[in-house]
């Protein structure tokens, strides 16, 4: 049954190249799709992933990262004075203006913290340090935003609401899902560019690092009981909340996932028309081979396995062309990524998609009446 | 494995057919008794439409009777289910189609293998008996030989080695020799012929082939559904080679067949 299904399948050529055509179209249109929503999703959430913070305080109400409100740093010293705390700090985010030196004006995302602490810190710094940000109006980008932002190398000097920047490192990676670019700058600074008429001893979160053995959720339960006004989240929390807000609240998810599914649903039909076309130019054989005592399960598994054979090898094809675009994709501004587990689910997708797209061929063989071999 | 002393193979009593499409109705077979026994060939004549090739698929329970009972080696097939036909017809009968019906991407060789594989054998059981049916067919030289490079006669005699994979007592053929020229057709039907006296199998056959006629050691006449005349040859030809090669004979065998 294995040699009749590949033979079958691989003779003519030409249709299996339609076949295979259709596979990697729709499992490469899905790949993307899938791709740039988990790439959209860790994007929204990675200054809280790479936080190093087991819990994250915000101002009642505020339900993800990217719309802060400032609350008095006296919260701090009540978290401090917590059994359970080894660590805590401020740490800012807040939009800006970047002014260019070109005199363009960008908006920017300006992230405050204290440089050398381990919390809420940048990662992935190709040049520079963290430690240089201790130096007076220096500010750490991404170097994928250095067309955006115009500026080229350690030490170029822009503006930023007014107040005098210099870059003195950049990080590789780190992209902003709004669209304006996070610059990273000490607590202190990131208040000069934002808001300058905002005291210092105020915060828009809190980060707080637990005691070794002291668990989150425990250390969690433990400050809710002693602050008000807050909302603490556990870092994952905080970072689901911020994902399930830009994902699903915005529609930028759903925009995403519906053209994933529209790739299924196209890879679907396109190889059910070439399975269903083999197989009624077979069907004659079919007939035969029901004529010659096999039974309906017999003939589906020919199907099946014609429809695994295509999975196997459109998706083979589809995650070359993928690897090259997910490649790419690295020095975009919308990252595509493509996990081993999405490689691997691709697979068991692919060889479902296959398979629902043989069932249309296997009612079709089911129905067809053996007495059709008698017919010239 | 002459008439007489030799098994009964199929046993069918008043077997009728009707087709029906809206108030239409055909009447395709009209109770029609049949007994076909072991080492017999047996051909079935008459003209188109008389329910020759119904009657052939009621045989191979490949379509049910509409009334009637049939036996299949002793078993009534009219009281199993559907799901259990392809059982009888992967034990008990082979089929030899007039267009050959092989599987054009497989070899000789792997279309009787797959006629093995759907009654369950395979690997190297599968390929030696593949290479024995062939043999038996005198084809063991054209095995992996595609049917696209086989003559018709060649083909044909695929066929016949796939027909023979479950060893079935009962071989079922539909005009078998129509598309061959004569030297193949003789070649064929002299090997169906062997295979009911030499081997013991009930070949039953549609034939519209007066070059055959010689070859049946039954002639069953049909018309309008019903059987209308039935001929058993009274001579055992093994040398009439005349015959073939004079083709086409009238049909019929007056002198050589009784009622």
């Amino acid at each position: 049954m294995g040699l009749l299904a590949r033979r079958n399948l691989f003779h003519d050529k030409v249709r299996f190249a339609v076949t295979l055509t259709g596979i990697v179209f729709a499992l490469v249109l899905i790949i993307i799709q899938f791709g740039l929503f988990l790439g959209f999703t860790t994007t929204t959430s990675n200054n809280i992933d790479h936080s190093n913070a087991d819990l994250w305080i915000v101002f009642r109400g505020v339900g993800y990262f990217d719309t802060a409100r400032d609350f008095s740093e006296q919260k701090l010293y009540q978290v401090l004075a917590t059994p359970g705390v080894e660590r805590a700090e401020k740490y800012m985010q807040a939009f800006g203006r970047w002014k260019r030196p070109d005199g363009r004006i960008e908006s920017i995302q300006v992230i405050g913290f204290h440089p050398g602490r381990g919390l809420g810190e940048p990662w992935n710094i190709v040049q520079g340090s963290v430690t240089a940000l201790k130096q007076e109006d220096s500010v750490l980008v991404d170097e994928l935003y250095k067309e955006k932002l115009g500026v080229q190398k350690l030490g170029d000097r822009v503006e930023i609401g007014d107040h005098r920047a210099r870059v003195v490192g950049f990080t590789r990676g780190i992209r902003s899902f709004t669209t304006s670019p996070f610059v990273y700058a000490t607590f202190k600074n990131s208040l000069d560019y934002t808001n300058p008429t905002s005291s210092e001893d105020r915060t828009a979160y809190i980060l707080v690092k637990a005691a070794a053995g002291v668990a989150p959720k425990e250390l969690q339960k433990r400050l809710s009981e002693r602050l008000t006004d807050v909302d603490i989240y556990t870092t994952a929390q905080f970072s689901r909340k911020t994902r399930f807000y830009w994902m699903f609240t915005t529609g930028a998810g759903l925009a995403v996932l519906t053209a994933a599914l529209m790739g299924l649903v196209v890879g679907v039909a396109v190889v059910a028309q070439t399975i269903y076309a083999a197989t009624m130019d077979h069907i004659r054989e079919y007939g035969t081979l029901k004529a010659m005592g096999a039974t309906n399960r017999y003939l589906y598994r020919v199907l099946v396995e014609q429809a695994v054979w295509s999975a196997v090898l459109g998706y083979g094809l589809a995650m070359i062309v993928a690897h090259f675009i997910v490649e790419g994709s690295e020095k975009g501004g919308a990252v595509i990524l493509m996990p081993w587990s999405m490689s691997a689910g691709m697979l068991g997708l692919a060889v479902v998609m296959c398979i629902a797209a043989a069932l249309v061929s296997i009612n079709k063989v089911t129905r067809i009446d053996p007495a059709m071999v008698f017919r010239g | 494995m002459r008439q007489g002393h030799a098994k009964q193979v199929i046993h069918a009593k008043g077997l009728s057919k009707i087709y029906r499409e809206g108030t239409t109705e055909l009447r395709a077979l009209q109770g029609v008794d049949l007994e076909v026994r072991a080492g017999e060939l047996t051909l079935l004549m008459g003209p188109s439409g008389s329910g020759k090739t119904t009657l052939l698929s009621i045989l191979g329970c490949i379509l049910r009777a509409s009334d009637g009972r049939l036996e299949i080696l002793g078993e009534d097939v009219g009281s199993l289910p559907e799901s259990q036909l392809p059982r009888i017809r992967r034990e008990a009968i082979g089929f030899v189609f007039q267009g050959f019906n092989l599987f054009p991407t497989l070899s000789a060789a792997e279309n009787v293998a797959l006629a093995l594989d759907v009654r369950g054998i395979r690997g190297a059981v599968a390929q030696k008996r593949g290479e024995e049916l062939l043999a038996e067919v005198g084809l063991a030289q054209k095995a992996r030989s595609f049917p696209a490079d086989l003559s018709g006669g060649q083909k044909q005699r695929v066929a016949i080695a796939r027909a023979l994979a479950g060893d079935p007592p009962i071989l079922l053929a539909d005009e078998p020799t129509a598309a061959l020229d004569s030297t193949s057709g003789r070649t064929v039907i002299e090997l169906l012929q062997r295979l009911a006296h030499e081997h013991g199998r009930a070949v039953v056959m549609v034939t519209h082939d007066p070059r055959v006629l010689s070859f049946g050691d039954r002639i069953i006449h049909l018309e309008d559904g019903r059987i209308v005349k039935e001929e058993r040859n009274v001579l055992i030809r093994r040398d009439e080679t005349s015959l073939f090669a004079q083709a086409p004979v009238a049909a019929g065998f007056p002198n050589q067949f009784s009622i």
